[in-house]
């Protein structure tokens, strides 16, 4: 697996969700990677965060940045964190390489107040042309050649809000940044499905 | 190795004439505890580490006397210039424990009101009394609060049990291989290493010395139990396997597996230096250890008490303190709010993992002391 760089300057999902956090929040981010958000969000917005991730390597990197990292599997849930610990759980890039969709997001709820979740759209416009002409999309928000990605879920914007809506999830806000991270704006949702490359979801759960 | 040692050390002894309550409820009247010292204490006093040992550990936890070159620190792969506990920058603390028989005050130095070795009536000490014990030593240092306390195994305990008992003592804690509190199991494994010692004809009931012999089979036993607790399986599987001494079955009790060879060479070894009072005095102060006892068991409520930043770490293969028996802690800190990092280091070494020099451990213990504050 190629590691993607993740500086905050190919990252404008963080800028999306900086903005939907307030001073002081605490914040869990799953599959932090080396922290890189986590530390944008300390230096930018003064919050508490903690990181999960499962590989050394990252272990070690976000060590280095000085941020709490906690070494675990995503997919064996979250049991080292209580409930409603945290203010904002985040789930940046990580979905898709999660084999237990609805059980993460139910974990995140628990854990959390909010989730927030980002994740590349299958069916941006150039993905799609991708397909149609016999090949598996490679992009700046799918970064992997189909041998060798972490990724095992695939479907796109509406598909998560139609699972949300089955699981009793409530989209308190969303973002949609096309393969440059700027802003894509369309009232129809179809279109937007279409010209969405990366979606950001803030969601809660009735309680 | 990336490093140096720290070369040539020395102990050091002290004295101390004040009375320390035990946690048992009774009272040692004076005591004298042994140490060395790596790195120097800066002029602010805020960069000194204490390392605490374990079971069978010591003082000496790194580089080698001038008059035995051989005898090298337990934990000497981690300490030296240039090494994750740098002596460059930290001034770092190994002291043996009340009870232990490296030259501390234990069963097998003098009993001053009876003239005689304590032997059995050296008092049960528990992980608090060794903090309380430390902290005097840091009184005498001239330490106010320890950037970092730190262990494996029991080592990790002592640590977790200064960050609930002097909260403004220690500013950070790195917990290794450790456990809240022994499991039914644990307990079960130390009873029959302690029933190995005290079933020993030359036990005497602790008052071997006066008998001029000592408990050696007993404790042996007690040792070669120990250490397969100490090793995973697949470690064993790797270096032992089924191999035979003699390349074929003999038919009777001599050594035949090599296993058995390495088991028995341990016990050996073991049983001609340490002290059996001592190895029962570790041993009941592992199935003491417990510090949510003070809250009801509330392991969350006990952490609520401490102010210290984290690092705790844990090895895949270990099952003595399995890597669950860790997140039981970070779950504790995290519910508190408190900073706590988690390594779960995958390493083949079972529980002896912590004294190992892998890059991967190492490198995570270098990368978090690096962010601490001095």
């Amino acid at each position: 697996m190629t590691p993607i760089m993740t500086t905050i300057q190919n990252r404008p999902d963080f800028d999306v969700i900086a903005g939907w956090i307030e001073p002081g929040h605490k914040v869990l981010d799953l599959g932090c990677g080396d922290g890189s958000l986590l530390k944008h969000l300390i230096d930018s917005r003064g919050v508490r965060g903690w990181g999960v991730e499962i590989d050394d390597a990252n272990i070690l990197a976000a060590i280095k940045n000085g941020i709490n990292i906690i070494q675990g599997n995503l997919e064996k849930g979250l049991e080292v964190f209580a409930d409603q610990a945290f203010d904002h759980v985040v789930l940046s890039r990580t979905l898709q390489t999660v084999r237990h969709t609805e059980g993460i997001l139910l974990e995140m709820l628990r854990v959390g107040r909010e989730a927030v979740v980002s994740f590349p759209n299958f069916a941006y416009w150039k993905n799609l042309r991708s397909v149609l002409d016999g090949r598996m999309p490679v992009s700046e928000d799918l970064p992997y050649q189909w041998y060798d990605s972490p990724n095992v879920r695939f479907f796109t914007l509406l598909d998560f809000e139609a699972l949300c809506q089955q699981m009793g999830l409530i989209i308190r806000e969303r973002s949609v940044l096309d393969e440059h991270g700027q802003t894509v704006d369309n009232d129809d949702e179809r279109d937007l499905n279409f010209l969405g490359s990366l979606a950001v979801y803030r969601l809660t759960q009735q309680r | 190795m990336p490093g140096q040692s720290v070369g040539v050390v020395h102990s050091q002894r002290a004295h101390f004439a004040q009375p320390l309550a035990l946690r048992s409820g009774g009272v040692l009247p004076a005591y004298d505890l042994v140490y060395e010292t790596y790195g120097a204490l800066n002029a602010a006093k805020s960069n000194a580490i204490l390392v605490c040992h374990a079971l069978s550990g010591h003082h000496h936890v790194a580089g080698h006397y001038a008059d035995q070159p051989g005898n090298i620190g337990w934990w000497d792969n981690l300490i030296g210039p240039g090494r994750p506990l740098d002596t460059d920058r930290y001034f770092i603390v190994g002291v043996n424990n009340l009870g232990g028989c490296h030259g501390s005050t234990g069963p097998s130095t003098l009993n001053p009101a009876s003239g005689k070795p304590w032997g059995a009536d050296f008092p049960l000490v528990a992980v608090v009394d060794w903090v309380h014990a430390q902290a005097r030593l840091a009184d005498l240092l001239g330490i106010d609060a320890w950037a970092v306390v730190m262990g494996g195994s029991l080592g990790g305990m002592q640590a977790l049990r200064w960050s609930v008992t002097y909260p403004e003592r220690i500013r950070n804690a790195i917990v290794i291989a450790a456990a809240p509190k022994l499991s039914a199991q644990n307990i079960a494994f130390n009873d029959v290493a302690r029933q190995a010692i005290l079933t020993d004809p030359d036990f005497h009931g602790g008052h071997y010395y006066e008998h001029h012999t000592r408990p050696t089979r007993g404790l042996r036993l007690a040792r070669m139990l120990g250490h397969i607790t100490y090793l995973s399986d697949d470690q064993m599987g790797e270096k032992f396997g089924r191999e035979l001494k003699n390349g074929s079955f003999t038919f009777d009790f001599d050594v035949e597996f090599e296993v058995e060879s390495y088991l028995r060479y341990q016990g050996d070894k073991f049983a001609g230096i340490f002290d059996a009072n001592t190895y029962l005095l570790m041993t009941k102060a592992l199935d003491y250890f417990d510090p949510a006892r003070m809250d009801d068991g509330d392991l969350t409520a006990t952490m609520a008490r401490s102010t210290a930043n984290f690092l705790i770490a844990s090895f895949t293969t270990d099952w003595r303190f399995t890597p669950a028996r860790s997140k039981e802690i970070v779950a504790a800190l995290l519910a508190n709010g408190r900073n706590v990092s988690y390594a779960e280091i995958d390493l083949n070494f079972g529980h002896d993992s912590f004294l190992m020099a892998d890059a991967h451990y190492h490198g995570v213990i270098d990368a978090w002391l690096r962010n601490i504050t001095l």
